[in-house]
């Protein structure tokens, strides 16, 4: 195994085209090193994105927000002004693991690594962000649901790297939650995580995104949860109709973690709970 | 494989060491720096006896390329002591016996260590949370939490 740490993204994608055996992007290396150690990966070269400044960088503003792949769920924290605008995009990333995993572990890297529950991956559709993507020739804009296309499984192309996140133009009267529902209070994965982005104009909910994670292969854009509450002021009946939109939206698998029944109907209770957070946090309900 | 040298500083001293480039950084620290204190429980993250800091931050050392660590700084549970003097976490997880294997003790003092520089006085929940990345097999917690406090409080008067 070779280990590359290139000063810039063009570099980095360069290496990764030209490696013929299989390269991978090290982040924070709470995935990679796990599937390591596992003898699930065997990298022929690993190409650290660390030494990228363009990578590790947050850049906050009103008129829109981009986050370096490789800064640390610590970091988002940290960042007071970000916590501001996008409380739910940095509350989803900080529910991962453990203050030890906080130190290393990246939104980019979360997506990437294309678990069906990743706890960052509702939180940022829900937010409208898009992924900068770098391949050795050109750069393109992607959707983040346009990344993961199936667990485990990406739409990058050989050479691709993640450079950074943008987050929209945020309005004013703009607020975002993240929900999850764990067995226990720390340290597990989403049996069911639910993220709403919403803008409010004279006290109703003017625009919303609705997004579930860990009920379907990726997480899933519910645009009917979305149009349940547009209009209104989060009443009982289109927070209803907003979990009614949820649970349908759901093909859950059945494990041990949780039963198809339990995930479909558990979606609906924590995508209502996360409206409200955000509507709160909106300035609604005064 | 060819190797990487790699030039850090551990608890305040310059040391370079060479390894292959796809070491982990727990593995250096024990087998070719010598520092023991750093243990290794699950290998993936999950356990948290391999904690360390890296600039600063707590990370779990076996979840970091020895090659990544070059130019940068790490703290273990060597540096924590003073010389002779140990430090307060120290003097009451003996006080306390908050520990009775051993092999999670260093892990929980540099988090803990961690915890309150980020955070000097700790509710009982900060702390639970804040060490849930720490497992122990022995001691139940309560007896860790309990003397974190009292180590909390001893520093605050200083």
């Amino acid at each position: 195994m070779r280990y590359e740490s290139p000063t810039t993204t063009k570099a980095a994608a360069t290496l990764l085209a030209r490696e013929k055996g299989q390269a991978d992007v090290l982040a924070g290396g709470t995935d990679l090193l796990v599937r390591m150690r596992m003898g699930m990966s065997e990298p022929d070269l690993i190409v650290d994105i660390k030494r990228i400044p363009a990578m590790c960088q947050i850049k906050v503003a009103a008129a829109g927000t981009k986050i370096g792949a490789g800064v640390t769920g610590f970091e988002l924290g940290e960042n007071k002004a970000l916590k501001k605008l996008w409380p739910g995009v940095v509350e989803a990333t900080n529910l991962i693991g453990s203050d030890q995993i906080q130190g290393r572990c990246t939104m980019v890297g979360n997506l990437c690594n294309a678990s069906p529950a990743a706890d960052s991956v509702p939180a940022l559709i829900a937010a409208g962000a898009s992924a900068i993507v770098v391949g050795p020739d050109k750069r393109r804009t992607v959707k983040v649901e346009k990344i993961v296309t199936g667990p485990g499984q990406t739409s990058l192309m050989k050479g691709e790297v993640i450079e950074a996140i943008t987050l929209p133009k945020r309005p004013r009267n703009s607020s975002d939650a993240y929900l999850r529902f764990i067995p226990r209070t720390e340290m597990d994965i989403a049996v069911v995580g639910a993220a709403v982005n919403l803008t409010l104009e004279r006290g109703r909910v003017k625009t919303a995104r609705v997004v579930l994670g860990a009920v379907a292969p990726t997480a899933i854009l519910v645009p009917a949860a979305a149009k349940a509450i547009v209009g209104t002021k989060l009443d009982k009946e289109a927070l209803a109709k907003l979990a009614a939109a949820c649970s349908a939206a759901c093909s859950p698998i059945d494990d041990r973690r949780g039963t198809i029944e339990y995930r479909t109907r558990v979606a609906g209770v924590m995508a209502r709970r996360a409206a409200e957070i955000a509507f709160k946090r909106a300035g609604g309900g005064k | 494989m060819s190797g990487v040298l790699v030039s850090t500083t551990i608890n305040g001293d310059a040391v370079e060491f060479a390894c292959p480039q796809n070491e982990t950084l727990l593995n250096s620290l024990r087998d070719r720096v010598g520092l023991t204190g750093v243990k290794e429980g699950c290998g993936t993250g999950d356990c948290g006896a391999c904690s360390i800091t890296l600039d600063g931050r707590l990370v779990c050392s076996c979840l970091v390329l020895s090659a990544e660590a070059n130019g940068r700084e790490i703290g273990t549970v060597e540096g924590i002591a003073q010389g002779d003097k140990l430090h307060p976490l120290q003097e009451k997880f003996i006080e306390h016996a908050a520990l009775q294997c051993g092999i999670c003790t260093p892990g929980f003092l540099v988090a803990a260590k961690s915890l309150l520089e980020r955070n000097p006085n700790p509710s009982e929940e900060e702390i639970r949370y804040g060490l849930a990345g720490n497992l122990c097999r022995c001691t139940g917690y309560d007896k860790i939490v309990r003397a974190v406090q009292a180590a909390a409080k001893e520093m605050r008067k200083k």
